[in-house]
């Protein structure tokens, strides 16, 4: 964009606005953690790393460890997820194979789209009031306390919100694997389910652990939801039924009340939070990436 | 020299390290259709876009050499400015879509701020049409968005927008190259019809286009000027071997 | 080269895999052929069951949001302001119009800047500096509302000394930023060069080119950007926690705590009265229309300000 005789300041003062906007994300990035390092210094110069291996989590002695809440996330998460694979799967196979359009198609694309879009803190409610009692029978019935709220509800409504984005990234996984390799398949006679099995599956599956991994990064981060059906308790949890805490959800429930080391244990939680799901972002991101690029290769 | 309107004096572009047009010397007569034509990627088409100086919008791009028009070095005018005074009408037809037939017309002067007032505008528009051959199609829907014409049409009002700023050149890179025969046959006819008021550069890898339209022909191989004359004279008694083998079709 | 990295691939490619050669082998046998044409039906009806399946809970939210919801509105619940726990009436107006303010002030912060950062993706050719911003666009999206709400929090309401709707559209306005930002992007990249050149053949400048031709034709495609940002953000609870707040009274002064609709269901929900566990039911569905409103008019837009080349 050279224009040697440019002397026009409107023309340099617009490109200028343009640059900074852009350069003003990155800067936005650097002081988002910048801060959180700044304002977790207390925590991290008394607790150090230690501070993810104690369980006592106690404001009225100063005493912060942040265990609970890391096995909060990682189990709810986890569970999230493995609830959620199956239906993923079958959504990404149902619109990316079986009905790539059409009425069917377009219908459950956009009510997984309308699910998307629907609020966190509804989904809180919903489960309030449905899944609660769900779970409370079941607590009954296995003779445990019926607390109703805990991991499990709180992994039930998790799996729920984070099928629709992974099976939108899973749909868009499958629908990039190249149609002339399917057809190669299909004229040696292969039936459809053998197509998807030994050729969609094996050459979506970095596509697919990618998008799991974009899940994860969702789930882990998911706030309102989880805090209002989790139960709000600092202890480490005992079963899948207890109620606990998950990273997001202790500085929903602390933070505006925390002061000093507290508010700073809890900006600690957050730090760590911003830098997995960075990671997990970034690194998903790229896969996906890399596979949209090696296919529209192919295409030409 | 008498009457040039135009002059390219020891011109040479470059795109990074690649020459992609070697010491060009030409002058343009004014109110004559003047063809450049040449086997794709000769650099016929670098040729135009540094008349109007849109060549140097590509990165790395750069020149050396002058181009004169009306004796002034228009590597010292404002691009800006020149690209006002030099008209042009790409392969594609591409008004723009998000505005009416009407302010097609006059999109020249509606971007650039320049204010008009109603009749005066109601005036440029028709004229520009009418010189364009397209009023009689479009007087009833002047304010409707351009996109339901024909490609014919379309590639004639954008003739026409050019029009409307008074160029004193027009360039025309390959107008009719995305265009049915009919619509080819029109422009044609169109463009001969216009150079009473316009001097035009016809970019075309249509040999028989040349012919037809053209008043002096260069032709231009692997960035170099072989052969600038008369059309008639160049295509009965080429000087050059490779214009005589480029016109009896041995390459290109 | 190129061809050395596809000879690689071709390797990687799971085809024609060992398990069909065996079955080719016995192509000819009746049953087998009838097992795999079973197999692959069954297959196809579990697909479909389990994509059926993850489509109920949808289904039984817009159920329950519209039995509980319907029965709580009416005109006083919509405007009138929330009443202390014991009387009985009283509605979510400071509600909605704290959702609006805080739409209002995120997006007066986000789309300015979001368009502009996104005409310098689109137009900055691939460099270095391209690809971090993309970077960073894709953490910002990808970084949990809560840790917005911490950083915002930090940022505004500790110096300001107070809980503030003004807080709350700026965390709010970064969750809009990357989504702007994108859909711009996206959006120009698809316009044609040749309007460009059109334009810029006209003797327009650069800045006029993109202000005047670029960013119109792109209209409907930024616009749909910005609307489903909107969406996005006006369910947001979580940022909102630590900066706007929430206020059981009507507010316009930017400087103190705003309601908004998601904070309200989160506050009734989490309540001990049932009817207030309406309210939240009541609350929903309204802030599910809005939501839902804003997804159907951004597709209105997309399809119908379409500039068409």
């Amino acid at each position: 964009m050279v224009m040697k005789s440019e002397k026009d300041t409107s023309e340099k003062r617009f490109k200028n606005i343009i640059l900074v906007s852009g350069l003003s994300v990155i800067i936005l990035l650097i002081a988002i953690f910048l801060t959180l390092l700044i304002a977790s210094i207390p925590a991290i110069k008394t607790f150090g790393l230690g501070f993810f291996i104690s369980k006592h989590w106690d404001p009225s002695l100063e005493k912060f460890g942040a265990l609970p809440f890391l096995y909060g996330t990682l189990i709810t998460s986890f569970l999230a997820l493995i609830i959620s694979i199956p239906f993923s799967i079958a959504i990404s196979i149902f619109l990316g194979e079986y009905f790539k359009d059409g009425l069917l198609s377009t219908f459950l694309r956009s009510s997984t789209e309308v699910l998307a879009g629907i609020p966190s803190v509804i989904y809180g409610l919903w489960g309030l009031f449905l899944l609660m009692p769900i779970t409370r029978y079941i607590q009954t019935l296995l003779g445990t306390t019926p607390y109703g709220v805990g991991i499990f509800t709180a992994s039930l409504i998790l799996s729920i919100m984070i099928i629709p984005f992974s099976a939108s990234i899973g749909r868009e996984v499958v629908s990039l694997i190249p149609a002339d390799l399917k057809e190669a398949a299909y004229s040696l006679g292969a039936t459809r389910f053998e197509v998807i099995k030994n050729v969609i599956i094996p050459y979506a599956r970095s596509g697919i652990i990618a998008g799991i991994l974009l899940a994860f990064g969702r789930a882990i981060g998911e706030t309102m939801a989880v805090t209002m059906l989790i139960g709000n308790s600092n202890f480490l949890p005992k079963s899948i039924f207890s109620p606990a805490n998950t990273m997001a959800s202790v500085i929903a429930n602390e933070f505006a009340e925390s002061t000093g080391i507290a508010a700073s244990s809890l900006v600690y939680i957050g730090l760590v939070l911003f830098l997995v799901t960075t990671l997990v972002n970034i690194a998903g991101t790229y896969v996906i990436k890399k596979i949209s690029l090696e296919a529209s290769k192919e295409v030409t | 020299m008498e009457s040039s309107v135009l002059r390219i004096e020891s011109f040479s572009a470059f795109f990074g390290e690649n020459q992609v047009l070697k010491n060009i010397n030409i002058n343009i007569t004014p109110n004559k259709i003047t063809a450049l034509m040449g086997p794709s990627g000769c650099g016929k088409t670098t040729l135009i876009r540094c008349i109007n100086r849109m060549h140097e919008l590509i990165p790395h791009a750069r020149v050396s050499g002058h181009i004169y028009l009306k004796n002034k070095d228009i590597y010292e005018m404002e691009p800006i400015a020149l690209r006002r005074k030099i008209g042009m009408v790409f392969q594609k037809p591409n008004p723009f879509p998000m505005m009416s037939i009407y302010d097609n017309v006059i999109a020249g002067y509606k971007l650039n701020g320049i204010k008009l007032k109603k009749e005066e505008a109601d005036h440029i528009v028709e004229r520009s049409l009418r010189d364009a051959a397209l009023w009689n199609e479009v007087k009833d829907s002047l304010h409707r968005k351009g996109t339901f014409l024909s490609g014919g049409q379309q590639q004639r009002l954008c003739i026409a927008r050019a029009l409307a700023m008074n160029p004193e050149i027009l360039l025309l890179d390959e107008p009719t190259s995305a265009l049915d025969p009919k619509s080819t046959a029109h422009i044609e006819e169109l463009v001969v019809e216009l150079k009473q008021n316009v001097t035009m550069l016809l970019v075309t890898h249509n040999i028989a286009q040349a012919a037809r339209v053209s008043d002096f022909t260069a032709f231009i191989y692997l960035g170099e000027l072989i052969e600038f004359g008369p059309t008639e004279k160049m295509f009965t008694v080429p000087k050059d071997k490779r214009t005589e083998e480029y016109l009896t079709g041995k390459f290109g | 080269m190129d061809t050395a990295q596809d000879i690689e691939n071709d390797k990687i490619i799971p085809f024609p895999s060992p398990v069909m050669i065996q079955e080719d082998k016995t192509i000819d046998n009746k049953t087998h052929l009838k097992l795999r044409i079973i197999k692959d039906r069954l297959f196809k009806y579990i697909v479909i069951v389990f994509s059926l399946l993850s489509f109920l809970p949808l289904l039984l939210i817009l159920f329950h949001i519209t039995k509980n919801g319907i029965s709580v509105i009416n005109w006083s619940f919509l405007t009138e302001l929330p009443k202390p726990i014991g009387e009985i009436g009283g509605g979510i107006y400071n509600s909605i119009i704290g959702s609006l303010m805080l739409i209002l002030l995120s997006s007066i912060i986000s789309i300015p800047l979001g368009i502009s950062a996104g005409i310098y993706l689109a137009e900055a050719n691939k460099g270095r500096l391209s690809n971090i911003i993309n970077l960073c666009i894709v953490v910002l999206q990808g970084t949990p509302s809560i840790v917005i709400g911490i950083i915002t929090y930090l940022w505004v309401v500790a110096p300001l000394g107070g809980f503030s709707a003004l807080s709350g559209g700026i965390a709010l306005s970064i969750m809009m930023l990357p989504v702007i930002i994108k859909s711009t992007e996206e959006t120009l990249k698809l316009i044609p060069y040749h309007l460009k050149e059109a334009s810029l053949a006209l003797g327009v400048p650069y800045y006029k080119t993109i202000l005047k031709v670029i960013l119109p034709t792109g209209i409907s495609g930024i616009m749909t950007g910005i609307l489903l940002s909107v969406a996005r953000i006006t369910g947001e609870t979580a940022p909102l926690l630590f900066t706007a707040f929430g206020n059981q009274f009507l507010n316009y002064n930017i400087f103190k705590p705003i309601d908004s609709l998601p904070y309200r269901i989160f506050y009734y929900a989490m309540s001990p009265y049932p009817e207030w566990h309406g309210f939240a039911w009541g609350a929903s569905f309204i802030l599910v229309v809005i939501v839902l409103a804003f997804n159907l008019i951004a597709r209105g837009v997309s399809a119908k300000w379409k500039v068409q080349f």
